[in-house]
């Protein structure tokens, strides 16, 4: 039998990570993550697990960098201003292949900003906010119960991939209230260990088995470049194009398996929608409204946003001439949909910032301004 | 036969001769951990979990030591360290520093970690410099010392961090220099065993960088001068700030017995287990 | 290597820093290639095994026989 509440995201969020088999987690106040962590920290020791509120983000990550090394299943959560600290760290657990699960609140920047108030502007520095060439997996709810559902395939793409994977949030979601369901079984990956020092912990196959500080392996686990066994290799260009073109292709090769994608009417579409997160929930009802008018909307819904899903939004683009794209940033998801669609259909931004959602007569609007 | 330095039990062979430049003080901290190590009877490291962050000293335990080490970012290493020794209680879990990595950019998780006593032992080697990156200003440098960036002196008064840990709380703390190997093995020793936080200050002679340009001829004219610049804490006491204005406090500076971090949260979690 | 010889320079690993020369207070030590400073005992009849050499020895290249008893 399924449980069912009524949580607000950030409250699912917490319990989709106790259910994941989180034990580890080390995070820093911050609007509007903050019932991430306020949860936990009443949450985490009732399953014997560490809950750490550190002296900042950058405390945050790497503790649970540590944690996850030393072998336990570990995660963080931050908004805006905490995440823009946080990503010296990413780059690192990326480097040193970390699993681990960090979550994004996105709320309205630059800086300080619209600290409560809910933006889409950490899309691109969820991919890019770090130096160097990089692959990661971000993943966007859109309703509480995708905060949950969406955590605990974080951890387990974490642990099968081993990388950093981020939850890429947003206010509306993280203090949206709905009912959410639990299901009292749920599928669980764990890490795949290292048997013996042979199998090369940082190479020798796409994905290497992972040994934990602690396991007497004598490993050596390092953010420069490092051959197969962790020895620093930093002046090597082979050892170096080896490994950040592994790192990158073990995201990049499994995109297909990775992909968690939605799409509506894509059949009989008059015109298509990309879009992500809170804004989504806009897109369905316009997409009710422009139904009753006799219009369709093509939407595609992506809850991977990274690696995109480009089958769907090309197969979108074959099918509309238009693909309007939502987002609360001046342009962010746009760029990478124009990317993807490479001129087979025109891509409109419908961009809002202050805070305030896009309404679905927004997006009505939108639709008929274009179709007109 | 051929007899091996007693350290080499502890270490990867195939990394030596070790990366560092002749007469590194880095080498005789080595030394003095793995004599504690092997002083209290452990036969390998299996016992161990070594963080380190970045420069000179990070590369103490990665990749010298035979055992299980993390290399992390610049600063971070007791964050790290916090991480694994949570997960890992029963590890002794180190780390291995310089002033730049310790107690400049790393000084934040220092402070806190002192202050929740967690229970790792953080050894700082001193040589008052970013010798990594050709010797820059390090907040250990002395004052009116000249450095890469402090090339007209340097203005600022180098901060003591052995008095920062004991404000901060921590169980233990401790200055020597690579001069004073017998009591800074001794102190190691005692460092591992505490159930709290442990701080060893080594002040460390780095010949290539700093001594050069501050006019030693060699690593031993520094040991020398870390030998009569040296002033047991105990005698300094009743000594004036000017005379100590160019002298190196040896000594335990703190020694309290307060339970760690690891236990305390263990209380949390029968706590919360109680409730349920 | 005589099976009286109380102490050892391992040549691979000595950079000729010249610790030992100076903190062996009985100069058991002496360079023996001037080029590379590497370091040979000389006075291995001196030598008392109290093992600081072995300590202060940054590169591991020292190693002195433990003394009887110990």
């Amino acid at each position: 039998m399924n449980n069912v509440y009524f949580w607000e995201g950030n409250v699912a969020c917490a319990e989709g990570a106790l259910i994941a088999g989180c034990k580890f987690f080390a995070g820093y106040p911050i609007t509007p993550q903050s019932e991430i962590l306020d949860r936990l920290a009443f949450r985490m020791p009732e399953v014997g697990g560490i809950f750490l509120q550190m002296e900042d983000e950058l405390a945050a990550i790497n503790s649970v960098i540590g944690a996850s090394w030393a072998g336990a299943k570990a995660m963080t959560a931050t908004s805006g201003p905490g995440f823009s600290l946080m990503q010296e760290g990413i780059g690192y657990a990326i480097m040193t292949e970390t699993p681990c699960v960090i979550v994004n609140v996105q709320r309205a920047g630059p800086s300080t900003g619209q600290a409560t108030r809910c933006a889409q502007g950490d899309f691109m520095q969820a991919r890019w906010g770090r130096h160097g060439d990089q692959m990661l997996i971000v993943l966007a709810p859109n309703s509480p119960q995708e905060m949950f559902d969406l955590t605990i395939d974080a951890f387990n793409l974490a642990e099968e991939y081993r990388t950093p994977v981020i939850l890429l949030s947003d206010e509306f979601i993280a203090h949206m209230q709905e009912r959410v369901e639990v299901p009292s079984k749920v599928n669980l990956i764990s890490r795949r260990k290292l048997k013996d020092i042979s199998e090369a912990p940082f190479g020798g196959s796409l994905i290497p088995p992972i040994a934990s500080l602690g396991d007497d392996f004598n490993i050596l686990v390092t953010g420069s470049t490092h051959d197969e066994y962790g020895y620093r290799k930093t002046a090597d260009p082979i050892v170096h194009d080896r490994l950040v073109r592994r790192l990158m292709n073990k995201i990049l090769l499994n995109a297909d398996k990775i992909k968690r994608v939605e799409m509506q009417n894509l059949d009989n579409a008059d015109i298509g929608i990309v879009s992500y997160g809170g804004t989504s929930r806009s897109v369905y009802e316009a997409s009710d409204l422009a139904n009753e008018k006799g219009i369709i909307i093509g939407h595609v819904r992506l809850k991977t946003l990274w690696p995109p899903p480009e089958k769907e939004i090309k197969a979108l683009a074959e099918r509309v001439k238009v693909i309007i794209v939502p987002e609360m940033s001046l342009g962010q998801l746009s760029l990478e949909v124009e990317r993807i669609v490479e001129g087979k259909a025109e891509v409109i931004l419908l961009s809002k910032i202050g805070g305030l959602p896009i309404t679905p007569h927004e997006i009505l609007s939108k639709i008929f301004e274009v179709l007109r | 036969m051929i007899l091996k330095h007693f350290a080499r039990k502890y270490l990867r062979e195939e990394v030596l001769p070790s990366t560092f430049c002749p007469g590194c003080g880095l080498g005789i901290i080595i030394n003095c951990f793995l004599k504690a190590v092997e002083e209290l009877g452990y036969s390998n490291l299996n016992d161990f979990i070594f963080c380190s962050g970045i420069g000179c000293t990070a590369w103490i335990p990665s990749p010298h030591f035979k055992a299980d080490s993390i290399h992390t970012l610049h600063g971070r290493a007791v964050a790290v360290a916090f991480g694994v020794k949570m997960v890992r209680p029963e590890h002794h879990v180190v780390v291995f520093g310089g002033d730049g990595d310790i107690a400049g950019i790393g000084i934040g998780h220092l402070i806190h970690a002192a202050k929740r006593n967690l229970e790792i032992v953080v050894i700082m080697a001193n040589n008052f410099t970013y010798a990594m990156t050709g010797g820059q200003l390090s907040p250990t440098t002395p004052f009116e010392s000249l450095t890469l960036t402090s090339p007209y002196g340097n203005i600022e008064k180098p901060l003591d961090v052995v008095k920062v840990i004991d404000a901060a709380g921590a169980s233990f703390a401790a200055r020597w220099t690579t001069y004073h190997i017998i009591p800074l093995i001794r102190t190691i020793k005692t460092a591992i065993k505490k159930n709290g936080f442990s701080f060893i200050e080594v002040v460390s002679q780095c010949p290539t960088i700093y001594g050069r340009r501050a006019g030693f001829k060699s690593a031993y004219d520094m040991l020398k001068y870390f030998k009569e610049h040296s002033v047991p804490i105990e005698k300094a006491k009743n000594m004036s700030d000017e005379e100590l204005k160019d002298k190196f406090v040896v000594g335990i500076f703190v020694d309290r017995e307060k339970l760690g971090f690891t236990s305390l949260y263990k209380q949390v979690i029968n706590k919360a287990r109680v409730k349920l | 290597m005589s099976e009286l010889d109380k102490v050892f320079v391992d040549e691979k690993l000595c950079k000729g820093c010249g610790i030992c020369i100076n903190i062996c207070p009985y100069h058991v030590f002496t360079v023996k290639d001037e080029l590379k400073g590497i370091v040979t005992p000389i006075g291995q009849d001196k030598c008392t095994q109290c093992g600081i050499c072995e300590i202060y020895c940054p590169d591991f290249a020292i190693a002195i026989v433990p003394k009887k008893g110990m």
